[in-house]
């Protein structure tokens, strides 16, 4: 059911489409409307790397959407410094490496367990129990979490990487027990039958098939923990540890004008996700599709 | 496990149907399924399930964060009920989320109508309308904030529109549109995507059948596209209702909840408990904006069950 999307509308749009409606014909006139449309993204975009290439001269009162000449690659620099851009960006790093690493362990062990003892009570009450989470906003328990969390020592990004595992479980979990409910129990009974534990068919037999709902999984608890602000905001009490999103409050002090530095920064702060995008571009959208089809 | 199987298949007697053999499961469930879910649960008992309880409780006290405190019974629950700042917010949050869901959807449809159309660049096209839904939602309302409280005016007087040319992040009254925009702006590629997911459903044999009978595109997008995607139009629009009643990042990114307290969300009014000394009266806030999303969702499954959609 979950086979990759992309591959399947392609066949069909070289297929069937063409014999039924208008040919082959490509609709050019709603091909120029998406080409418009799309600068509502691209020109915010541009808007930025102009911003950020400016000197604070070059911004004066301007609309701040002419392209700069001379460009100030130095902004860069600039900001790398004022936000301690290395620290941010390591301690961004390790809440997304470890919450994706989380995500994909804990979920689709727990999935594994509920799918293969659906039967049993206690694996059906653990499920219904864990999709709770479902209907608790987070703003509902920040405030005891936050005091529970800081009362333990994990008022640093370990505590938040705890919360994003745990707070997508019910999420990931699902997309994960339907998954599993497709692979056919007889490819593990040969695996036991050759005397492996529960443990190793786990590992060599169900994990590597998981593979597709893995990158879904993967792509979704990158994005989410990457551009967190919440969390971190309300849970990391050493500024030193907080993350790229959190440190770009930095530049909305009362008394900072000096833009050409802030949106040097921001642009820093978007690259890395922006850049994974384009280069995996298709793989990471079937894997969303993926997500939104379920 | 090979006893396990074995132990399944001898276990029981003869005349026993197989059916009831698994529903009853006399057979032993290997220990590692259960350290498989044990230790998750436990964790998630703790961290999510434990500090909603500690919150339900203190509602009930008139605990300020800090210090002492005593059972004041339902009297936070009383006053928030009283309390005109409360209440606007409930009414700017909901008027917002409102709001942006229709937007949101009408924007994405339209998206996922022309991705799904023969178009020239469609791959192309796509990774631009998707770029959104990868940056964070604060740095962009960043960008935002500077385009609407410089670039905006300065375009606005060269041109001669008034109204526009003071930034309308400070302009009571329409500050929330701004907000509603960035929304639209981030929001849209996610339910885009559930869109094309539904209008990759729909057989193009209808279509072709529609064809014959002479029926125009605007026709088909009516009586065909809508009724068939309809399923996904009820998710799109109840799970984009329910986050956008969240909405946080945004407004710190763009107004900070001014001017004044115009754009002030439920949440930010909740987060407010933390640093403003009135720990518990937020606390008895956010267990009614519980009680208010739960309800939410409680017709979300409903709704979902009828129409026979899974997610």
């Amino acid at each position: 059911m979950t086979a990759s999307l992309l591959p399947q509308r392609r066949t069909r749009v070289l297929t069937k489409r063409p014999s039924g409606r208008e040919g082959f014909k490509i609709n050019w006139w709603l091909t120029a409307l998406m080409l418009v449309a799309s600068l509502t993204v691209l020109l915010p975009l541009y808007f930025t790397v102009a911003m950020a290439l400016k000197s604070p001269d070059q911004i004066g009162t301007g609309t701040g959407l002419a392209w700069p000449n001379p460009m100030n690659w130095e902004n860069f620099a600039a900001a790398y410094v004022a936000t301690n851009f290395p620290r941010a960006f390591m301690s961004t790093a390790f809440v997304t490496v470890f919450s994706v690493l989380g995500s994909l362990a804990c979920s689709s062990l727990v999935a594994y367990a509920i799918a293969r003892n659906w039967n049993h009570r206690f694996f059906r009450g653990s499920f219904v129990y864990l999709l709770s989470a479902m209907f608790i906003p987070f703003p509902v328990i920040i405030l005891p979490l936050i005091k529970q969390t800081a009362l333990l020592g994990l008022d640093n990004p370990a505590g938040v990487v705890f919360l994003h595992v745990l707070g997508g479980i019910s999420f990931n979990a699902l997309l994960y027990i339907a998954f599993v409910r497709s692979i056919p129990a007889e490819l593990e009974e040969s695996a036991r039958m050759d005397g492996a534990t529960t443990w190793q068919v786990f590992r060599k037999v169900i994990f590597p098939l998981l593979a597709p709902m893995n990158a879904t999984v993967g792509i979704f608890a990158f994005l989410g923990s990457w551009n967190d602000f919440l969390l971190p905001q309300m849970m990391i009490a050493d500024p030193a540890l907080q993350t790229l999103p959190v440190v770009q409050m930095l530049f909305q002090g009362e008394f900072n004008t000096n833009y050409s530095l802030a949106f040097a920064s921001y642009l820093m702060a978007m690259a890395p996700t922006l850049v994974v995008y384009i280069l995996a571009q298709r793989w990471v959208l079937s894997g969303v599709m993926r997500g939104a089809v379920k | 496990m090979t006893t396990t199987s074995t132990v399944a298949k001898v276990g029981p007697s003869p005349e026993r149907p197989a059916e009831t053999n698994v529903r009853r499961s006399p057979r032993r469930i290997d220990p590692t399924y259960y350290w498989m879910v044990v230790p998750v649960l436990a964790l998630f008992a703790f961290f999510i399930t434990l500090p909603a309880l500690v919150g339900v409780f203190f509602s009930l006290t008139n605990y300020a964060g800090y210090g002492e405190w005593t059972f004041i019974g339902f009297a936070n629950y009383v006053n928030i009920f009283k309390d005109p700042a409360i209440l606007q917010s409930y009414i700017f949050t909901f008027v917002f989320a409102l709001t942006t869901t229709v937007v949101v959807n009408i924007v994405a449809l339209a998206i996922a109508l022309g991705l799904n159309a023969k178009i020239k660049w469609r791959t192309g096209i796509r990774t631009v309308f998707f770029i959104p839904m990868v940056l964070s939602a604060l740095v962009v309302s960043f960008v935002f904030n500077y385009l609407f409280s410089n670039t905006l005016p300065v375009l606005a007087e060269r041109f001669g529109v008034t109204p526009l040319a003071t930034s309308i992040l400070a302009n009571e009254s329409l500050a929330w549109l701004a907000i509603v925009l960035v929304t639209v702006w981030q929001a849209a590629p996610g339910a885009t995507i559930i869109y094309l997911a539904g209008l990759q459903s729909v057989p193009a044999e209808v279509y072709d059948a529609a064809d014959l009978d002479g029926a125009g595109s605007f026709r088909q997008f009516l009586s065909l596209t809508l009724p068939l995607i309809l399923g996904y139009l009820v998710i799109n629009v109840i799970l984009g209702f329910k986050g956008f009643l969240g909405t946080y990042e945004i407004i710190v990114g763009l107004t900070g909840g001014g001017p004044g307290m115009a754009t002030q969300s439920v949440a930010m009014r909740i987060f407010s408990g933390f640093t403003g000394g009135d720990y518990s009266y937020q606390m008895a806030n956010a267990v009614i904006y519980f009680l208010i999303t739960l309800l939410i969702s409680v017709i979300q499954l409903r709704l979902i069950q009828r129409r026979g959609v899974s997610l």
